[in-house]
């Protein structure tokens, strides 16, 4: 681990206690959506598209709601009508399609029935007529100026003259320095202009969507649902339905994996929908078949940037013309992109255009620095080409144009204390940096930016009577902050992190929390704990100097006693059990929140080192080491932090070398399971040292910056750059699979043809 | 359909259930038995996460049909710790972190166990292709690695004193 700056000594904050959630996970007691049953439950199923764009003429389900077993059938009819226009239109016809299917997948009905057999045989049995339409499958058959368009309603947003007619460009995005941009290339010594192609891929979670819920005589239902964002998916379903949220209790079950792809909701409002007409809980659980054709994936994108550099590495100006598909509806891909693009460099003049664009596949979700790791695809192997040109090094070159506080942004924001140049160094320093390589083998450097979110965030310290704590958060656990949550606590306390029960509470529970998304967990959450715990200290502060008849100013808080500072005599310190032991008689119960819309999300920057050998023969690329270093701010846990920052490089890679988005000529996917869309397995990796770097982030009480997704940034450039300096070949569309390598080596004259 | 009776030993203990023919031995043991360790990733035998043993052999409980598991004997990760003491694999997963959010945990240390078993002492490669059939998407795999790396080893240096 580097550690960049002397930081305060903590006694919790930084150790590696076991989860707290750990031993449920390890022994199979853990309760996962799917491992949920009520009693009387029924089984829903949806009854999905066979078509990625056709109106829907009829909808017969009068012979499934016959069938045996079933005891409701709903469709699009069955929820409140919803109209362009709508804060929340496109996740409600989503959801359930209204007069059209968009996708091969898009669900048009839903079935309970006693059993799953009998839901599928019903669901098999909903009569849907379809109107096929041609299907827009591409971004080029989207920007075509004869294509069909996919939504009469969709005026591009951002367009400049204002659109006049509807088109399948949701939204133009622009960025520039107010300068000259002629101007700027003419500064350059070198002007290079590179075009990529990348595909949609998915989270690859390995929990597939699953909820319960049971709706009572009452209207109210509770839903048990695996998610990132249970209020999300209160307000959500709420949405759908056309209720008051206080009708809708949502209890996160364990997830089972998310990175962005569950932070919508898609089975949610079909089972509360179900139970409400059936009268009975109804369980939803997807098919792997589903969640790749229906839920997912990140967006395809076409990009195009022209760089220009001075002949001693500076940039000077970069252009930037990016197109995202969304999928069927709108979607952010192309405006992240747009700040992402330039964000870790100091380029004076630049001009970025963004498209987002839509096309008849899944919508897609966020996943994991949702846009990013294409744009740094482009940057960081134009980057490299550049080096190679110049005749500079690699790292020289990204550090003498690295972004350090004060810089500003292309948002035009100046940074706040950032660790780009720590992150470039640590890599720098490490061992693997001047490592000999052997045959066929090739070094890859490339680095990743990621900004971080804040959001709304409440947490509950809630003292028990033998003076443990519990600390109740709105923040599912997607990978180990309820570590992170008992960790600050233990630390504000003073007491042991296993003398604290870290739980998330449900909507009822806890106060408003924005969904585990954009690495908040354990910045704004933890904010938010450390905001409860501060007025329990303060609180605790107040009840010793009761017992001890003291003034409260002389009542300090050390290392989770209360200690008497005053000057008249001596008094014992009172530690945090002797204070609850006496509750009852100093005020009552110890309760304490904190919530808050938390700023300053310091951005995260990492910069990974990648080693690969290629089959010269074969196209075979396989990463043989890997080296990641990543600016945590503060590493709470750093076990959990390690994990993040490996667990992106694993699906980094995999996205650079093997997955995508496989459709046939009508928008059918071709490779909708784990054996045709092949994720990374332990034999395709090497370990992945991971070097934490920390530079405290100046709006956390701790110093963390988010963790969780800049981990996935930079792999691709780096496996790029790498085959690149295998091969001597330049591959400029992912995936980087065999067939692409090999065909690239074969044109490039065989083996190191360059 | 008539349902079909089995019976069994799981995780030591005797037991039976009833099952429709046609269904899987990981949905009659999640839902008939009630034992919800395994998971469902996929349903197609790609991910592992239904990794049980049976009759000495690990396999995808999503691949076999609930009635071939008649007189079988049958090991699922809720059998893997003896009373309070956890399996040195679950041990080692938990202080070594190799687990985020644990979906795949049961899969990974039922195979992991299965690969001890017949390889006490294994090496990283076999460690990484003797798991290379269950998917984890979080851990990037070296936690996992290093977790079954110290699990063997404190299972050999126990067996050898």
């Amino acid at each position: 681990m580097t550690v960049t700056e002397p930081k305060p000594r903590y006694k919790y904050v930084g150790t590696r206690p076991v989860r707290h959630d750990g031993l449920e996970k390890v022994t199979g007691r853990a309760r996962f959506a799917a491992d949920l049953n009520m009693s009387g439950q029924l089984h829903g199923i949806v009854v999905r598209s066979p078509h990625a764009h056709a109106r829907i003429t009829s909808i017969d389900t009068s012979q499934a709601e016959a069938m045996p077993g079933v005891k409701a059938v709903i469709t699009g009819d069955d929820f409140p009508a919803v109209e362009p226009g709508h804060r929340q239109y496109d996740m409600c016809v989503n959801v359930i399609a209204r007069d059209k299917v968009f996708y091969e997948g898009h669900a048009v009905a839903a079935v309970a029935a006693s059993t799953r057999d009998q839901a599928q045989a019903a669901a098999a049995a909903v009569k849907v007529e379809y109107e096929v339409l041609p299907a827009v499958l591409t971004i080029d058959q989207a920007l075509a100026q004869d294509a069909p368009v996919l939504h009469a309603h969709m005026m591009t947003a951002g367009a400049n003259p204002p659109a006049e007619e509807p088109s399948n460009i949701s939204n133009i995005t622009r960025f520039s320095s107010g300068t000259d941009m002629d101007a700027g290339f003419a500064e350059a010594d070198l002007v290079i202009e590179r075009e990529f192609t990348t595909q949609p891929v998915h989270q690859g979670y390995i929990e597939p969507h699953a909820c319960v819920a049971d709706t009572g005589q009452d209207g109210h239902t509770t839903i048990w649902c695996s998610s990132q964002g249970h209020f999300n998916v209160r307000s959500s379903t709420a949405t759908l339905l056309g209720w008051e949220n206080t009708r809708i209790r949502v209890i996160p079950a364990e997830i089972g994996g998310g990175f962005g792809g569950k932070t919508t909701v898609y089975l949610e409002p079909l089972a509360v929908a179900l139970s409400a007409k059936a009268g009975r809980p109804v369980k939803m659980v997807m098919t792997r078949d589903e969640v790749f054709r229906a839920t997912g994936p990140a967006p395809g994108t076409k990009l195009r940037i022209k760089l220009g550099v001075q002949s001693d590495g500076s940039l000077v100006a970069g252009d930037a013309y990016l197109i995202y598909t969304n999928g069927a509806y709108a979607g952010p891909g192309g405006l992240l992109g747009a700040m992402t693009v330039f964000e870790s460099y100091k380029i004076e003049h630049f001009n970025i255009e963004a498209l987002d664009v839509v096309i008849n596949t899944a919508r897609s979700a966020a996943y994991r620095a949702p846009a990013a790791p294409l744009t740094a695809f482009a940057m960081e192997t134009m980057l490299d080409e550049i080096a190679t040109e110049l005749g500079i090094d690699a790292m020289e070159l990204r550090l003498k144009n690295a972004v350090t506080e004060g810089d500003p942004s292309t948002m035009g924001f100046p940074f706040a204390r950032i660790g780009f140049v720590e992150c470039l160094e640590a890599v720098r320093g490490h061992p693997h940096f001047t490592a000999p390589l052997g045959p066929n083998q090739g070094r890859g450097l490339a680095a990743g930016y990621w900004f971080n979110i804040g959001e709304s965030s409440s947490a509950t310290v809630n003292l028990n009577e033998d003076g443990t704590a519990t600390v109740v958060t709105g923040s599912p656990d997607i990978g180990g902050s309820r570590a992170s949550m008992a960790l600050m606590a233990a630390e504000e306390l003073g007491i042991d992190p296993h003398d604290i029960r870290p739980v998330v509470g449900d909507t009822e529970a806890v106060g408003f929390t924005d969904t585990t998304e954009g690495s908040r967990a354990t910045f704004a959450t933890g904010m938010a704990v450390v905001e409860a715990c501060r007025k329990m200290v303060a609180e605790l502060r107040g009840r010793a100097a009761k017992m001890m008849g003291a003034d409260v100013d002389d009542v300090d808080w050390v290392d989770g006693q209360a200690v008497y500072t005053g000057s008249d005599g001596t008094k014992d310190p009172l530690s945090v059990a002797a204070i609850c032991a006496k509750a009852k008689r100093t005020g009552g119960p110890l309760t304490a929140t904190g919530s808050l819309e938390a700023h300053g999300a310091g951005p995260g920057f990492a910069v990974h080192l990648c080693d690969v050998e290629v089959d010269q023969e074969t196209g075979v690329v396989r990463v043989v080491r890997y080296t990641a270093s990543q600016d945590a701010g503060t590493a709470i846990h750093p076990s959990y932090v390690e994990g993040q920052i490996q667990g992106g490089v694993a699906q980094g890679v995999g996205w650079a070398l093997n997955e995508e988005y496989i459709y046939d000529s009508d928008g059918v996917m071709e490779n909708p399971s784990f054996l045709d869309y092949r994720v990374p397995v332990a034999s395709d990796l090497p370990m992945i040292d991971a070097i934490i770097v920390e530079v405290p982030n100046p709006a956390h009480p701790y110093g963390v910056r988010g963790v969780g997704e800049t981990g996935i940034v930079p792999p691709i450039p780096a496996v790029a750059n790498a085959i690149y300096n295998a091969t001597g070949c330049r591959i400029r569309d992912l995936p980087m699979s065999p067939i692409r390598v090999l065909e690239a080596i074969t044109a490039n004259g065989g083996s190191n043809g360059s | 359909m008539s349902r079909v009776h089995v019976t069994c030993t799981i995780n030591g203990d005797p037991a039976e259930f009833l099952c429709d023919g046609g269904q899987t031995l990981l949905d009659a043991l999640r839902d008939e038995a009630g034992l919800t360790g395994a998971k469902e990733g996929c349903g197609t035998g790609d991910c592992g996460a239904c990794s049980i043993v049976m009759d000495g052999r690990l396999l995808c409980s999503c691949l076999v049909l609930a009635p071939e598991a008649e007189g079988t004997t049958i090991s699922t990760v809720e059998g893997m710790a003896s009373g309070d003491d956890l399996h040195p694999l679950q041990q080692c997963f938990l202080e070594g972190a190799a687990l985020q959010c644990g979906v795949c945990t049961p899969g990974f240390l039922v195979a992991a166990k299965a690969l001890l078993d017949r390889n006490p002492d294994p090496t990283e490669t076999e460690i990484r292709y003797g798991l290379a059939g269950n998917l984890c998407r979080c851990t990037g795999y070296d936690k996992i690695v290093r977790a079954v790396q110290t699990a063997a080893q404190t299972i050999n240096e126990t067996t050898e004193s």
